[in-house]
């Protein structure tokens, strides 16, 4: 499955990671040589075969729904780069 | 000092023959002296690795010391430890102190250990090589020109220069076994879910293991006891009996069936690599044990297996570096989305960008079965290879890396290159396997060539015996890269 221009674009774009033409091109022949490896993997006959997610057989782990952290804002948001009022500073988002 | 196991270390910290202060002080100096030559470390702070060697002291003084007091340990630069910088070997993290420990750093510290420093690697632990760092590549102490190997490159180089005498690094497809390869060390990945992913920075979730890494079996057992055990905070960890990693050291080896997979001996592996693990084989075999010919007819599958699953979990996992709410962000943009775009594109480097838009694409409509439901399914092909071969042999052994150190730069340019470096590590990492690499000889160069012991779940204890009575039996695992003697 080769990738074309619009597909690196696309993807960028759900990564928000800017990249411009030149960039793109570049980025896409390296993409392709990965997917020529990957390419293997996707003729391998699996039907019947679950997908492994864990290598044991282990289920999400519940616990007691009660109250068992504290309130540690002022500590994680000591290293943000703009906060006011516990609140995280960011360019408008609603016009 | 720089020279002694950590194991003996510990045993002459309780006989008081020198203090923590002394040894740590000892490390410092030798790192100042030498760090230059190989870009180790990101970043030092002398006098608070004093401090905690005066606290180690004291709590030798008051009769609390544990086997690991008073023992400085280097880090790599994925641990989140409170009040350092914590970079990920990443600019997007350049001015990020961490506030809190990981669970792993947690632990060292409870156990008297000393923080020497935080180490050099990868950006957020992709690649094989120590080279993408924001800060620099790592240098190999067996030759300055050469890789350290990465992700876990500026732990092992740390270790192989005896700038610390023991570090803690994170395995998601290699990132411990192959650098210890390349740079003569010994490096363990516990079975997953052994050692808490708590404030280690995620790379692929249901891959990235904490583990680690110094100059012998035995030291890596001591410092397994500290770094494993359940921790409620991180969803897969397991809640298990406590074990002492060391219980087996002494066993001996008569009757132990090794596997010797056909596919990791297979063409593909430099002659000097195959020659080396060939003649510690037959030394394996000297000592009492048996060898078995087995298959793992999937093995080729897991570079590409890989190359889907951890991109892909990559690119969920690094969605967070967004310049909100910590880490750099862009100093200009015209409204949110412009912040994090630019914040993302100048933060991250090259082959971080290349995996999370692999990743992206491989989970987004129309092709997440085709991708990423896949490589699941060929996952447990993998897994079930390596269920049938334990049932033939006690564990399984082969080189850890298709070469030794390669050329800086040499790789860079063809990503694809440097993903094959990871064949015979990346099964392990699929499979949830513990995985561990030993020095066993040098190529015709000199350099370092890492033999790989793969077991069954759980085996840690095991693997450990095994490699312990080797190392009893030689001494590669002694020998001191040219310079660092002194």
């Amino acid at each position: 499955m080769a990738l074309t221009l619009e597909d690196v674009k696309r993807v960028a774009d759900l990564a928000r990671i800017a990249i411009d033409e030149a960039e793109a091109r570049a980025v896409l022949s390296q993409l392709n040589d990965v997917f020529k490896l990957i390419a293997e993997m996707q003729a391998v006959d699996t039907r019947g075969v679950a997908p492994m997610s864990h290598a044991l057989d282990v289920v999400q782990r519940l616990r007691e729904d009660s109250v068992t952290e504290s309130d540690r804002h002022v500590l994680f948001q000591s290293v943000a780069p703009q906060v006011e009022s516990g609140l995280y500073l960011v360019p408008k988002v609603l016009e | 000092m720089h020279n002694a196991t950590l194991k003996s270390l510990s045993v002459s910290l309780a006989a008081r023959a020198f203090s923590s202060v002394e040894l740590t002080r000892h490390f410092v100096n030798r790192i100042n002296r030498l760090n230059p030559k190989y870009n180790c470390f990101i970043t030092l702070d002398a006098e608070r690795s004093l401090e905690q060697a005066e606290a180690a002291d004291r709590m030798r003084s008051a009769g609390r010391a544990q086997p690991l007091t008073g023992i400085p340990i280097a880090q790599k630069d994925i641990f989140c430890a409170q009040g350092w910088l914590t970079t990920c070997g990443s600019k997007i993290l350049s001015n990020f102190t961490s506030p809190y420990d990981a669970h792993v750093v947690e632990r060292l510290n409870a156990a008297g250990a000393v923080t020497l420093g935080k180490t050099n690697m990868d950006e957020f632990a992709m690649g094989s090589s120590s080279e993408t760092s924001y800060y620099g590549p790592v240098r190999n102490p067996w030759d300055v020109d050469k890789v350290p190997g990465g992700s876990s490159g500026g732990s092992a180089a740390a270790v192989a220069a005896r700038l610390a005498p023991g570090a803690i690094g994170t395995d998601t497809g290699g990132s411990i076994r192959q650098p210890a390869a390349l740079s003569g060390i010994c490096g363990l990945k516990p079975t997953y879910g052994v050692v808490s992913r708590y404030g280690m920075i995620a790379f692929a979730s249901s891959l990235d293991q904490g583990g680690p890494m110094a100059r012998s079996a035995e030291d890596l057992a001591l410092l397994l006891n500290v770094m494993a055990g359940f921790d409620p905070r991180d969803s897969t960890s397991l809640e298990r009996e406590h074990e002492d990693y060391t219980r087996e050291l002494g066993k001996p080896l008569k009757g132990l069936k090794i596997g010797l997979p056909q596919e990791f001996f297979a063409a593909g592996a430099a002659p000097g690599v195959v020659k080396a693990v060939e003649a510690a084989v037959a030394e394996f075999r000297k000592i009492g044990a048996e060898t078995v010919e087995v298959s793992l007819p999937n093995m080729k599958l897991s570079v590409p297996v890989y190359y889907v699953l951890a991109p892909a979990e990559a690119s969920s996992n690094l969605a967070r570096y967004d310049g909100v709410r910590y880490g750099y962000r862009a100093p200009e943009y015209s409204d949110l989305m412009d912040m994090y775009r630019k914040t993302r594109s100048h933060g991250f480097g090259p082959e971080v960008k290349r995996r999370i838009l692999i990743g992206t694409y491989v989970l987004s409509h129309g092709y997440y079965d085709a991708y990423y439901i896949q490589a699941q399914r060929v996952r447990s092909l993998i897994a079930r290879d390596f269920a049938e071969v334990f049932k033939r042999c006690d564990v399984i052994m082969g080189p850890t890396s298709p070469t030794t150190a390669f050329r800086i730069g040499e790789k860079m340019g063809d990503p694809v290159q440097m993903y094959l470096n990871d064949i015979y590590t990346i099964p392990a990492n699929l499979a949830g396997l513990p995985g561990l690499s030993i020095p066993c000889g040098s190529d015709a160069t000199g350099l370092p060539v890492g033999l790989q012991i793969v077991g069954n779940y759980f085996a840690e204890a095991k693997m450990l015996g095994i490699a312990h009575q080797y190392q009893l039996a030689t001494d590669w695992h002694l020998r001191i890269p040219p310079g660092c003697e002194a």
